[in-house]
């Protein structure tokens, strides 16, 4: 079964995340990636690409739905119109909903890197698996405690020795999410 | 007794260099002297005339001196070989680095020195001099800045930089030589005599962005990636401006009258500069790139091609007179993309490090003159000029680059805020290069003296060091979260291929797929694909297989255990540590040093002296191994309910307070090849940290071992399955001894067993059923989905089962 070329017509009754030039080069990258033109990505087609980064296992689950095995593009499309830089000067529509690409959207992906299982918090160990990951091989097992009960410490307010998702937002204001969280190619 | 030593050598060096200097002064006594003492005339036997026939005949000199023959290399040895020693001396007093920069302290000695020489009623060799400089000390510096440029942020910059370098020096020349000028008006300051187009003449020389001093002041200040490539690219584009704008104003100075027409000329002197410089340096760079296509026979001079062409292009645009800069560093920076894929490791290394060498030396010797020759000029000094031209320049620029900022930051997605526009205005000011620059300065000009001791001053008052500006100490929750979001962003990018990385511009995809389908092919060696991934493993191999016998053997810690929950649930119940403050600094240099750098978007700025660090790719490759086989044991795992289980057998098994260190010869050995084969059959270096991965597509699967590590380590090894090339054995024997498994390289299209091991496992018999499961691995663009499916269904229950016997 080929993809069609245009996107499927379901899309554009929901609000298109990107611009269409975008949505057409995305497309392209999706059968590109998804090597047997089945339709639908796997997570072995997505990890090709990202086996260089310490997280990269993370940033596939990100595309996956909780339970499901393949990704088809209107998901993979969501996923990415996370790292559209957010546009300033936007009329705050209380009526619409909140576009994906909002800070605080940004935000909320990236704590969902950290936070697989769901719960809504960074528990010691999920934060201690994502410094091993990152950490280079040269850091001990004591320090990489250190740090991340340093880290909760910091952060953790309520004392259940996990980060909730307002501490990660508030610990992370003064940092520039857009620019550091942002593809201009989305743009 | 360091700081000791390191001073005792100095002061004898520079004893060295004044009797290297009163020798020459005995220069003006012939020969004979020497000769009468010590020469003898030739000996009889060769039948020569006596040249003195009043001496006495033959006795064979035992010891002669011949000083005037070697005089010139040997005083040149010797000063480099002072600075050298200076700047060995202030390393080795390290507290004297933190206040004051290294450059200041090279000007001090040269102070020092040139003082002494003063005393000697010696004069200094003329290092500073025009020629001496343009052709031989400036050009290794810049050479060094241009090839270890981080092209793609200043590609992204090139608005802003053009902006800032051209606008900018026009702006800052045109005030400073005018209100020069109007200071000058005054009679009580007695400098009537210098009319407008000496002022703007100087002006232009002070108001252009010296790289040299630029990068040293910065070198240790947290200076963030944007301000650093647009300081460093005006650097490299003012140097266009200076020279039009420097010919300009000379050539004015010496008509009387000024046309409009000049004016348009000038402009269009500007473009021919620009351009021309642009274009020499292709030419030359396009050269380098094609010649060391096939230089595979010749490796040992590879390094040559890429000096001398780099020289070359320099010189032919000093020839035309355009700009000499600019024309280096494209041409740098297009032979780096092309010569480094094409040459051999050994060469790749050796053209980094003399790269490095000379520009460190040229720096060194520049700012050990400009203290030198400080002393050793005649002086016209005129405070009222210098003080203003240092209150002018400074005033200006940072006008300037106020003004500048305004109008350009909307245009700019990132913006300089006033804390970056500080330091783009003081990063801007002069140095050694605006001093040999008015040291040319025809003698026509009457206040030439005036201008040398203004820039000489000037450049003296800029090099004080900038206060070190805080860096904020992130949290550390910052910290760790800033850089996975910047590993996340990059992983997006490589999602979104290989137009993630540029803005979208046609241009940039236009120019992307003209370099892949022409210049590659004609400028890139034939990759005959085996041989390079094949000495590439070899040579990785090599040096793993010396690292391992390096490293003690009883390091492996004897029962790993994971951090199981257990563990962890005690600490949890643990009462909050108190952090002291040095513990949480360590922290932060622990994050800082360890967490993986990320390719193409920060590379290590901060210090200018030492190489760029490769090691994390190498590290990288290694976690790669690691998460594939985490996201391996993660699909196995999405069906269990326990998600415990998952996540404590996703760490390496290391006890708490286990040593990572021996840990990581072994498995950069084991995982280092696959990344390799990878990287180098998709056509990129592994060296090159900063390109793009070409999307591969898996070929194999990657078998999973994981199997309870016992005490012992010399357990039996198995064999490799059939197809292991030979040159693998020998280099596994040291492993043999640690009871490890080789790992199978990859050739590329055959379906091979690759075998991955991790550093705590053990040979365990299940795993003689394993190997010969279908393993997954990689390989470029040959997608086989049998072995895939059945892989990943046969290999589910093995590790499962795996697993299961661990943990029971």
């Amino acid at each position: 079964m080929n993809p069609e070329p245009e996107p499927e017509p379901r899309l554009n009754l929901c609000v298109i995340p990107v611009s269409a030039a975008v949505l057409l080069r995305l497309h392209q990258r999706f059968q590109f990636l998804d090597k047997d033109s089945r339709g639908h990505l796997r997570s072995e087609d997505l990890e090709a690409e990202l086996s260089e980064n310490p997280i990269g296992d993370r940033i596939v689950g990100a595309f996956f739905q909780p339970g499901q095995e393949t990704v088809d593009f209107p998901s993979f499309v969501r996923v990415l119109a996370h790292f559209r830089p957010t546009e300033k000067n936007r009329t705050r529509d209380g009526v619409q909903p909140e576009p994906a690409n909002s800070r605080n959207r940004k935000l909320k992906f990236a704590f969902q890197l950290y936070d697989q299982d769901r719960d809504g918090k960074i528990s010691r160990t999920e934060l201690l698996q994502v410094l091993r990951e990152m950490l280079g091989l040269q850091v001990t097992e004591e320090q990489l405690q250190s740090i991340a009960e340093r880290a909760i410490q910091e952060a953790d307010l309520d004392r259940d020795d996990a980060i909730c998702f307002d501490k990660f937002r508030k610990s992370l204001e003064k940092v520039d999410i857009d620019h550091k969280m942002s593809v201009r190619f989305l743009e | 007794m360091r700081t000791n030593s390191g001073v005792i050598c100095m002061i004898f060096v520079l004893f060295l260099c004044c009797t290297t200097g009163k020798c020459k002064l005995e220069e003006t006594k012939p020969t004979n002297s020497v000769s009468l003492d010590t020469v003898k005339p030739h000996p009889n036997d060769i039948g020569e005339p006596q040249p003195y026939p009043e001496e006495e005949q033959g006795k064979l000199p035992v010891f002669t001196m011949n000083y005037s023959r070697i005089q010139i290399p040997f005083e040149f040895t010797l000063w480099v070989l002072l600075a050298s020693f200076s700047k060995i001396g202030f390393h080795i007093y390290q507290k004297i680095t933190i206040w004051i920069p290294e450059s200041c302290l090279l000007i001090g000695i040269g102070l020092i020195v040139g003082g002494i020489m003063y005393s000697v009623k010696e004069e200094p060799p003329a290092v500073l001099s025009s020629d001496v400089f343009f052709l031989y000390m400036l050009l290794p510096i810049v050479l060094d800045n241009g090839y270890f440029m981080p092209t793609r942020p200043f590609f992204e910059n090139v608005g802003t930089v053009l902006w800032y370098a051209v606008v900018g020096a026009l702006w800052n020349s045109i005030g400073i030589g005018l209100s020069l000028f109007a200071i000058c008006q005054f009679e009580v300051f007695d400098l009537q005599d210098i009319n407008l187009q000496e002022n703007l003449l100087f002006a232009s020389i002070i108001s252009a962005v010296d790289p040299v001093a630029v990068l040293n002041v910065f070198e240790d200040v947290g200076v963030n990636e944007q301000i650093y490539i647009v300081i460093f690219g005006e650097g490299l584009f003012s140097d266009a401006v200076t020279v039009v704008l420097y010919s300009m104003f000379a050539f004015l100075a010496n008509m009387p009258a000024i046309d409009s027409i000049d004016v348009f000329l000038g402009v269009a002197r500007f473009f021919v500069v620009g351009i021309g410089g642009v274009l020499f340096g292709l030419l030359f760079g396009f050269m380098a790139a094609f010649t060391s296509r096939f230089t595979s026979r010749v490796q040992e001079i590879e390094p040559l091609f890429v000096f001398m062409f780099s020289y070359l292009a320099y010189l032919v645009a000093e020839l035309f007179a355009i700009s000499s800069v600019m024309a280096i560093i494209i041409c740098a920076i297009t032979m780096k993309y092309y010569v480094e894929e094409n040459v051999s490791q050994r060469s790749c290394t050796t053209i980094r490090h003399v790269v490095k060498m000379l520009a460190t030396i040229s720096e060194t010797l520049i700012f050990f003159f400009l203290g030198v020759v400080t002393i050793t000029t005649v002086h016209e000094w005129n405070w009222a000029y210098i003080l203003f031209t240092l209150l002018f320049a400074f005033l200006w620029r940072g006008l300037g680059i106020l003004v500048l900022t305004q109008i350009i930051n909307p245009f700019r997605t990132i913006q300089f805020n006033l804390k970056d526009q500080f330091g783009l205005a003081y990063g801007g000011l002069r140095g050694a290069i605006c001093f040999a620059l008015v040291f040319t300065l025809g003698d026509t000009i009457n206040r030439r003296n005036l201008f040398v001791t203004a820039s000489v001053s000037f450049a003296k008052v800029f090099y004080i060091k900038i206060r070190r500006t805080n860096k904020d100490l992130n949290t550390i929750n910052v910290e760790i979260h800033t850089r996975t979001m910047e590993h996340l962003l990059c992983g997006i990018d490589d999602l979104c291929g290989q137009w993630g990385h540029y803005t979208g511009k046609t241009s940039r995809d236009s120019f992307k797929m003209f370099n892949d389908r022409f210049l590659r092919r004609i400028l890139l060696r034939d990759r005959k694909a085996e041989s390079s991934i094949v000495s590439m493993y070899k040579k990785l191999e090599l040096q793993n297989a010396i690292e391992l016998l390096d490293t003690t053997m009883g390091d492996i810690s004897a029962a790993p255990s994971l951090l199981s929950l257990q563990d962890e649930k005690k600490e949890a119940s643990r009462p909050k540590k108190k952090f002291k403050a040095t513990d949480i600094r360590k922290m932060h240099d622990i994050l800082s040093k360890n967490m993986y750098r990320i390719r193409q978007r920060t590379t290590a700025f901060t210090s200018k002296y030492s190489l760029p660090d490769d090691s994390q790719t190498r590290e990288i490759l290694i976690r790669r191994h690691a998460s594939i086989r985490r996201s391996l044991r993660a699909e196995n795992f999405r069906e269990q309910p326990a998600q415990n289980i998952s996540k404590s057998l996703r760490y390496y098994s290391l006890q708490p307070g286990g040593n990572l260190d021996s840990a990581l010869p072994l498995r950069r050995r084991s995982h280092a090849i696959p990344e390799v084969d990878r990287l180098r059959s998709s056509g990129v270096s592994p060296r090159s940290s900063s390109r793009s991965l070409i999307p591969m597509s898996k070929l194999n699967t990657i078998e999973e071992k994981r199997s309870p590590v016992e005490a012992s380590v010399a357990s039996t090894h198995p064999l490799e399955p059939s197809s292991t090339e030979d040159h693998l054995d020998e280099v596994f024997t040291g492993s043999r001894v640690r009871g490890r498994r080789a790992p199978v390289p990859a050739a590329r299209r055959r379906g091979q067993n690759r075998v991955d091991e991790d550093e705590d496992e053990n040979i365990s018999e299940s795993q003689g059923e394993e190997r010969h499961l279908p393993p997954r691995g990689w390989a470029p663009e040959n997608r086989d989905l049998g072995a895939n499916e059945a892989g990943n269904s046969l290999l589910r229950p093995s590790s499962l089962r795996s697993q299961r016997s661990w943990r029971t």
